[in-house]
């Protein structure tokens, strides 16, 4: 017997020894960021972070690359949870209000922070009262804005209407892409993303009119039925393909892929494409992005972008910083946004040397960037004013039971009031 | 009580001429270790009571992963807020109850405050219905069909219980890429001269793909279980109704449904349970869409809970607690019936 108990103990004095081992070589630090992907953006921050590896040999950073429906559905819940990432690239910051990482004492200089970002955008992850509180950097500015396959027009003989236009109205767009997409032969004339920001941009541009003075919402506005109206009758007449916004359920769909294969003539997106038409629609034809159509509201697109956040529930909170002061730096956001093809939303980064010989993108983003100061107060308002997350999704979700017969545009407006402010009122409970 | 009961007998290797190898010096030594600690349990337990130390682990299990999130799903029925813990949520009584009851026409969606919930009630409602029949029914005829003497018949078996072995996600995958707008089947369709049908995007018919494609994927299951209990009708009985010139008919009908009627129950619960369910085919089939037209009970507390961007797990756990209300009436049914039938047999 005396044999079988130093079998074990010598079995439980090596185990240990093992473990100590593995201790005392300090593995590097290892971080995770949830990461998603519209073009190669990907593929250039794994470049950054190797460089940032290879000088820090104390830590190692791990991209976790899930679907932006993750990152929309899913993360909340993991951050919430305490099980969320060290850092992630998010969209909806107003999601993770209360769980961000204060780096203020942690980055090298907080004041470069400071100078550098919109301050807007800075207060945007912070909860009301907080002033001071550094959580995050916003990586990538986008501005939303119809983009139009140019050859199609041309073929159709269809003259491009901002071609000879300073202000094309979205009824006026409409008709010329019906006119390009029947004369070709082109199953569709025109796609919007299902999303409630795209909705959003023209919307507005119509004159809808959600913020009020006095702290108000209200979705019912002639502007608000306006573009509502434009979106149903293109269903009804055929002109958009059905996919998106009613065969994809309750999730955000977006119509690129029609696009890409020629199957719209003008599609409703936003900037981060840029990067994926320049890729996957090379010479196929030519394309472009188009003003904002006109209404009695403006010319709006809506504002957006993502953010580089980190997580109060990080173990290593120093050397997140490290790794976000290292991200947030000028150099190495200067080349993120050159070779990911996008609009930084650092102030300090002056003219960019895009990474792209295709004069199509250099023009799309050229074009995008006339677009900023056209965007509305209502805009921003709704982007960063923290209310969006009761007011897109109900939209979008309400205009689809429209689309697909089960409502009325009518109930459809009353039931969107109805879910902004029950959506409001519980998360203020 | 006895509780000094005798101490568990030592398990020693008996012995050998050899020396022990290197596993049984560990088995023993594993052994030993088990011994002293029991041991000493038993000794101030009983023997009696041992048997609640071998069933603990189980029941940590049990009140873990199922009892402790009953009891929290019941209290996040009685909170607001959007908060995860509960030490967060606010008590608000029986206020998220009163919100999926506010209707003034119940069986008017439009007029219920939450009409997604009661769009999936009623969804819910004709999907269990008229799956639960059609599968029954064509579980019915296949094991039928799959008791006679047939060529092949091992095959056909096979065949038909295949379906039950795929991972519904891989089944709903499948039959999108067969039946979405540019899909397999519109496809034929469209080089035989044909129109495309918005199989996936009409409200009618995805409602009848999800029924067919759900029955199609579980029926097999449903058939076997019914050719147990065909299987186990004596033969000598069919003999004898042919000896007095019964026909097919009313043989299956005297015979057949009679004896196979306690079967028949327990596959009707099951599908019936099974059918409340419904989630995990639905949502990469359709999402819930067009519009809400595919959205049952489950998915609409999912995504009250968890996708919509206010996450409003109150709601959610409220009308979970709902569900389980049916679940429970469902399976109470489901036993006192099987109990029934076991009495009238």
């Amino acid at each position: 017997m005396k044999k079988s108990y130093l079998l074990l103990s010598l079995i439980v004095v090596v185990l240990l020894a093992a473990t100590s081992i593995s201790v005392f070589a300090q593995d590097p630090v290892e971080l995770r960021i949830a990461w998603y992907n519209d073009g190669n953006e990907g593929e250039v921050l794994r470049d950054l972070l190797d460089r940032f590896e290879a000088e820090n040999s104390d830590i190692r950073v791990v991209v976790d690359t899930i679907p932006y429906d993750a990152i929309l559905n899913q993360l909340p819940v993991q951050v919430q949870a305490g099980e969320g990432p060290d850092m992630a690239r998010v969209t909806d910051q107003a999601a993770y209000r209360g769980y961000y990482l204060d780096m203020r004492s942690l980055v090298a200089d907080a004041a470069y922070w400071d100078a550098s970002f919109p301050a807007a955008a800075l207060a945007a992850l912070r909860l009301e009262g907080d002033e001071t509180g550094l959580y995050g950097f916003p990586n990538q500015f986008t501005v939303s804005a119809p983009y139009i396959n140019r050859t199609l027009f041309e073929q159709a003989g269809v003259e491009v209407p901002s071609d000879s236009m300073d202000a094309v109205t979205w009824e006026e767009w409409t008709e010329a892409a019906a006119s390009a997409a029947q004369a070709t032969g082109t199953p569709y004339a025109i796609a919007m993303d299902r999303s409630g920001h795209r909705f959003a941009g023209p919307m507005f541009s119509q004159g809808a009119v959600l913020f009020h003075d006095d702290g108000t919402i209200t979705i019912d506005s002639e502007g608000f039925r306006s573009m509502a109206q434009i979106l149903i009758d293109w269903h009804t007449r055929g002109l958009t393909p059905v996919e998106v916004w009613v065969g994809s359920g309750g999730t955000y769909s977006a119509g690129a892929d029609f696009f890409i294969n020629g199957q719209v003539a003008m599609y409703m997106s936003g900037s981060w494409q840029v990067g994926r038409f320049a890729n996957d629609i090379g010479d196929a034809f030519d394309w472009e992005v188009v003003p904002n159509p006109t209404g009695p509201g403006g010319s709006t697109g809506m504002p957006g972008g993502t953010f580089m956040v980190a997580f109060s529930e990080t173990e290593h909170p120093a050397e997140v910083a490290r790794v976000m002061d290292y991200l947030a730096s000028a150099d190495v956001l200067r080349e993120f946004s050159e070779r990911s093809l996008f609009i930084p939303a650092h102030l300090g980064l002056g003219e960019l040397n895009f990474a792209t010989d295709n004069p199509l993108a250099e023009a799309a983003l050229v074009a995008f960037a006339n677009e900023v100061p056209k965007l509305s107060d209502q805009a921003y308002q709704l982007q960063y004013g923290g209310q969006g997350f009761a007011i897109n999704n109900p939209i979008r979700d309400r205009l689809t039971q429209v689309i697909a017969g089960e409502l009325t545009l009518d109930e459809a407006v009353a039931r969107i009031q109805q879910d902004i402010d029950d959506a409001l009122a519980t998360a203020g409970q | 009580m006895n509780r000094t009961a005798a101490p568990l007998e030592k398990s020693t290797a008996s012995p050998t001429p050899q020396s022990p190898n290197f596993i049984q010096i560990l088995f023993n030594g594993f052994v030993d270790l088990i011994d002293r600690l029991m041991a000493p349990l038993q000794n101030l337990l009983g023997v009696q009571r041992m048997a609640y130390i071998f069933v603990l682990p189980n029941l940590l299990i049990f009140g873990i992963f199922i009892i402790l999130p009953m009891i929290l799903n019941l209290s996040y029925a009685f909170t607001g807020s959007t908060q995860l813990f509960p030490a967060d949520r606010p008590f608000i009584g029986a206020d998220n109850f009163a919100r999926l009851f506010e209707c003034s026409n119940f069986l008017d969606p439009n007029t219920c405050r939450e009409d997604v919930f009661w769009r999936a009630v009623f969804n819910s409602t004709i999907f269990v219905i008229v799956q639960v029949s059609f599968m029954v029914v064509m579980a019915l005829t296949t094991a039928l069909a799959l008791n006679r003497k047939i060529m092949l018949r091992a095959f056909f078996r096979s065949v038909f219980f295949y379906p039950v072995l795929l991972s519904p996600v891989v089944v709903a995958l499948i039959w999108k890429w067969i039946l979405q707008q540019d899909g397999l089947l519109n496809a034929v369709i469209v080089s035989l001269g044909g129109t495309r049908v918005p199989f996936l995007l009409n409200a009618e018919w995805a409602r009848v793909w999800v029924i067919l494609i759900s029955v199609w994927a579980q029926m097999g299951f449903f058939t076997l279980i019914l050719l147990a209990g065909l299987q186990a009708i004596p033969s000598e009985l069919y003999e004898a109704a042919s000896m007095d010139g019964a026909s097919a008919w009313a043989s299956f009908r005297n015979i057949t449904l009679p004896l196979l009627m306690p079967t028949m129950t327990v596959v009707l619960v099951l599908a019936l349970i099974r059918a409340v369910q419904v989630f995990d085919q639905v949502v990469p089939f359709t999402n819930g869409g067009p519009g809400t037209a595919t959205t049952y009970m489950v998915q609409y507390i999912y995504n009250t809970g968890f996708t919509n961007q206010t996450r409003e797990y109150g709601i959610a756990a409220a009308a979970s607690v709902l569900m389980a209300l049916i679940l429970f009436t469902l399976t109470f049914a489901q036993l006192r019936l099987t109990r029934a039938g076991q009495n009238e047999s």
